[in-house]
């Protein structure tokens, strides 16, 4: 497909769409799947049919509006209003109201400070377009700036793009995206490169790559066409979480639709250029979201890390360049090669450009996914987006970056979501998922979670982390269980400061840090356990259960 | 033909030394007789990167590196040994001691062990902490070889002269973190092996007493892999694609 | 016994010929070993050793690479698995909100440990570190249908209905999310041509 037919195609979807009166969009992302938003979408065509309003009314399937916690969710494209908590039965009421306002049942104005305070740059499409629809996404715009880039800009041109945007990687670290490509591209270029899009979401309780692949995956996979002339690879691949079905079939619809457009695979949109996606699965190992261990993975081997320098970018899949991405990174290249970098670098703080998706969970009225510029102090996001904490409890720390990442208490809320801000008081960006945590949480608890998270994740490659993680678990354990003295604690310190310096690659290296960011904040807590044996929120038992030294008993 | 590799210099301990730009840290230290402590490093194998014995610093770079996987730059100024480093390294010898169940009084490598002589070497007296005592089986299935678990730390040394000097890839790694077992073919006796050739590369790289000879004795275990490097070359380097 | 000419499989099994697809798509690279698995794993619901066999033999991969490659990730089982799955979700979404009681009822209630099948074959329990659907916490996969919000009363009463209706499966194989343990029975995964998701699930 030429870049002409291309236009032609959204010039004739848009008119196809102008056709409709009214359009409701019925989120059909894997949440509101699980809440059986598929029979509000059969009610809803139903209602449509038996009132002959085929030619009027559109009932589309989307990708995932947000509001995650209060699906099945619609949204009256006309009306700006999204009805939440819909049962099948709430068709008729839906249809029927299409023109005048909403009935006070059905909720949610699009005013609301949920949607009101986002700024949506990789979600601009979800829940606006069909993900199994490549027609949709050509409708709003998608793929002419990859082929306006494909044929109208130079590699060089792009990568400067890329770098003033200022735009950082999304998977956590926020390596800059601009120096990564060029280093890719200036490096040696006498074989193959590679492009990864790294789709293992690993962190538990981030969900936005999963909910971008499910709606908007071509923007994705766009992003990556990008990326690949930028970088002069002609062969990629998206390691994708199996845990994704939903995802993994979308992707896997969205390739087949534009390699049959032309847009992918050889002589994209009629030029000289060529590039192919294929999938991988990955497997249910954390520690492949490491690029050097999902590179492992990606040639088929057990996902261990190896020691960096060389990096990817000069020697990664089958010792060749290979530049990876995460998804959201990916997503967010499309949008700054139309608007241009600059455009990109208006939004956010001095050193963290453009927006971040943010998933916020736990013990928050609204629980969802938002995209908000980056400098947004979590206050605004816990308090005005996320409305704040449930009625009759108490805020105390919100948890960022997973089993990677720290905990944050009250006295830091008005601090900026920015990479350097979050690390600066023991956190890291991460993925984006956010835990919110109320009074019923206990902090050493917490940390004890994190850190079985890492053992059971661990390698095994590198011995810090390989036995450091279960050392660190043992001393917790012993903590919430009432048996742990002071000396354990100052144990818990050094192995922290041995596992974050001396193991092998960023899961080892960071999975001391839910453990000194609440010993940082909330170190009396782990007193009270140790010398009152008390744990002030009352979720430890404090009791022996004795099982490890019935091992040792044994054992001698 | 062979590419020109280009000279190097830099500086290691204040030392002004030089080498080639495909030698490691550990390469030129070595060169010029200045110790790392190493533990699954074995010249005539690909360098792992596990023990984390070799790590050093180097100014300029926030993190440590394995001296076994870096090479060298020019510039480059590197300390291998500082307290912090000392402090490291002992901390991880402790974290071996209480992985399995080292107890070098019965064990066959007994004054031929390199776990039990770097933990003499960095005087590692005592371990902080709690043993995990897993319960590990001993594979006497083989008639030449035993290997016990229990010994065992994993530095995959066996692993990769199975692979990358014999080529037989009998052993591999089962499961992982501190689960992590080696095992032969498919996790079966190793004497029912069709793919084991008996060569014993296995046996001479062992750095401790977990693999070793059949009928062998407390401190009879001799170890002895001098040999590696000149296979290795014999044999045609660089086609192991690391598999561990 | 190692037999590197490309192995025969076993005659009227038409399940080895969806194995035989998958790694002919691949070209019988080794690199596609873990691609090769899931299909395998899909195939047979779990992978056996004579799988494991077949496929290191035909894409010329060490058996015990096969082997390490097959504990290793979490979404493989080596053991054949109940007639239904229960997965508890224990990210932290929905370890906030008391994934972990939930996992007790469900190991009250089958007799199995997180890994592990009850005893009369009909349930296996399994664990997963996050299934990303948060804003549903705290999330139960019941034979592949994610169940959101669902307290210990509720996840008890699903699991009575199985134990006490036998064989209820519906006829489709349970789809699945990945196991926490490695030789733990896994369900199994909906990943491979013509089965998503949604339409294994069990109702109507």
């Amino acid at each position: 497909m030429t870049r002409e037919e291309l236009r032609e195609l959204r010039e004739a979807e848009q008119k196809r769409k102008q056709k409709y009166k009214h359009t409701v969009n019925v989120c059909m992302a894997s949440g509101c799947i699980s809440l059986r938003s598929d029979k509000v979408k059969e009610a809803l065509d139903k209602e449509i049919a038996g009132r002959g309003l085929e030619d009027e009314v559109l009932v589309k399937r989307v990708g995932c509006v947000g509001l995650c916690s209060k699906g099945p969710i619609a949204l009256a494209e006309s009306t700006r209003i999204v009805y939440d908590g819909i049962t099948p039965e709430d068709a008729k009421t839906i249809i029927k109201n299409l023109d005048k306002a909403p009935s006070k049942a059905l909720r949610e104005p699009m005013e609301a400070p949920f949607f009101r305070r986002q700024q949506k740059i990789v979600l601009e499409h979800s829940g606006l377009i069909d993900p199994e629809r490549i027609e949709d996404y050509i409708a709003v715009g998608g793929y002419e700036p990859m082929l306006d880039a494909l044929i109208d800009i130079s590699p060089a041109e792009i990568i400067n793009q890329i770098a003033r945007s200022g735009l950082r990687g999304r998977g956590g670290a926020g390596y800059p995206t601009g120096l990564k490509w060029s280093t890719v591209a200036k490096a040696d270029g006498s074989g193959d490169k590679y492009v990864i899009c790294n789709a293992d979401e690993g962190d538990p309780g981030a969900y936005m790559d999963r909910s971008i692949m499910e709606s908007t995956p071509h923007q994705m996979i766009e992003g990556m066409v990008i990326g690949a002339y930028a970088v002069g690879a002609n062969h990629g691949f998206i390691y994708v979480r199996a845990e994704y079905p939903l995802a993994i079939e979308r992707l896997k619809t969205a390739i087949k639709q534009a390699e049959k457009m032309g847009l992918l695979g050889s002589n994209i949109g009629g030029t000289r250029f060529s590039f192919d996606i294929q999938l991988r699965y990955g497997a249910g190992a954390y520690v492949t979201g490491e690029e050097t261990a999902l590179i492992s993975s990606v040639e088929g081997n057990r996902g261990l890390p190896r020691p960096r320098p060389p990096f990817p970018a000069e020697r990664g899949l089958r010792g060749r360049p290979t530049l990876i991405n995460n998804v959201e990174t990916f997503a967010n290249i499309a949008p700054i090669i139309r608007n241009g970098g600059d455009w990109f670098a208006s939004i956010g703080t001095e050193k963290s450009k453009g927006t971040k998706v943010f998933s916020l969970a736990g013990k928050i009225n609204t629980v969802g996914l938002i995209e908000v510029p980056l400098g947004i102090t979590l206050r605004e996001i816990i308090y005005e987006l996320g409305g704040g904490i449930p009625e009759g409890h108490t805020f105390k720390a919100v948890q960022t970056g997973g089993p990677s990442g720290g905990t944050i208490p009250e006295e830091h809320l008005d601090l900026p979501v920015d990479y350097e801000s979050l690390m600066k008081i023991g956190s890291i960006m991460g993925s984006g998922g956010m835990i919110i945590m109320d009074e019923t949480s206990c902090m050493v608890d917490v940390a004890k979670y994190f850190m079985g998270f890492s053992k059971s994740e661990a390698c095994g490659k590198c011995i810090p982390c390989r036995v450091g993680t279960v050392q660190m678990h043992g001393i917790l354990e012993r903590i919430t269980d009432g048996a742990a003295t002071m000396d354990d604690l100052a144990l818990l310190e050094d192995l922290c400061d041995l596992a974050r310096h001396a193991s092998l690659c960023g899961l080892g290296q960071s999975a001391p840090n839910p453990v000194l960011s609440t010993l940082h904040y909330f170190r009396d807590e782990y007193i009270a356990h140790i010398e009152e044996k008390r744990c002030p929120a009352g979720v430890c038992k404090l009791q022996h259960t004795g099982e490890y030294e019935e091992i040792l008993e044994v054992r001698e | 033909m062979r590419q020109e590799l280009r000279v190097k210099t830099l500086k290691i301990d204040d030392h002004d030394v030089a080498g080639r730009e495909d030698q490691t840290i550990l390469d030129v230290a070595r060169e010029n007789n200045i110790r790392i402590p190493t533990l699954c490093q074995v010249n005539g194998l690909t360098n792992y990167g596990g023990c984390r014995m070799c790590l050093v610093e180097v100014k300029g770079v926030p993190k440590l590196l394995t001296s076994c996987t870096t090479y060298v730059w020019e510039g480059m100024e590197v300390t291998t040994d500082s307290e912090r480093l000392h402090n490291y390294r002992k901390m991880t010898l402790e974290l071996f001691f209480a992985e399995r169940n080292h107890i070098c009084a019965i064990c066959v490598a007994n004054r031929n062990c390199e776990l039990q002589s770097l933990a003499l070497e960095l005087g590692v007296d005592h371990i902080r902490y709690p043993y995990l005592y897993p319960s590990l089986e001993i594979d006497a299935t083989h008639d030449k070889f035993v290997i016990d678990h229990n010994r065992c730390i994993l530095c995959t040394r066996c692993i990769r002269a199975c692979a990358e000097v014999e080529g037989a890839n009998t052993l591999g790694m089962m499961r992982r973190g501190v689960n992590d077992k080696i095992i032969t073919d498919l996790n079966q006796p190793w004497g029912e092996s069709p793919t084991c050739t008996s060569c014993g590369k296995c046996v001479n790289v062992c750095p401790v007493g977990a693999i070793y000879e059949r009928g062998m004795s407390i401190g009879e275990a001799r170890k002895e892999h001098k040999f590696l490097p000149h296979l290795r070359i014999m044999r045609g380097e660089g086609t192991w694609q690391g598999r561990v | 016994m190692l037999d590197y000419e490309k192995p025969s499989p076993p005659p009227d099994d038409r399940r080895w010929k969806v194995v035989d697809r998958t790694m002919r798509s691949h070209g019988y690279e080794p690199h596609a070993l873990i691609q090769v698995l899931h299909t395998a794993q899909e195939t047979f619901g779990y992978l056996d050793e004579e799988v494991m066999r077949y496929v290191a033999a035909s894409m010329r991969v060490p058996l015990s690479q096969v082997y390490g490659v097959a504990t290793f990730y979490h979404f493989f089982t080596l053991k054949p698995q109940g007639e239904h799955t229960c997965v508890v979700c224990t990210g932290t979404a929905c370890y906030i909100k008391g994934a972990d009681s939930l996992l007790a009822a469900v190991e009250e209630v089958t007799g199995a440990k997180a890994g592990e099948t009850s005893a009369d074959g009909k349930v296996s329990v399994v664990t997963a570190r996050c299934i990303g659907s948060c804003g549903l916490a705290p999330v139960a996969v019941l034979d592949g249908e994610a169940v959101g919000k669902i307290a210990v009363d509720g996840i008890k009463e699903r699991i009575r209905e199985w134990t006490s209706i036998a064989g209820d499966n519906g006829g489709a194989p349970p789809a699945g999310i990945p196991t926490t343990p490695v030789e733990g029975p896994a369900p199994q995964n909906p990943i491979i041509e013509g089965v998503t998701a949604h339409d294994t699930r069990r109702a109507s």
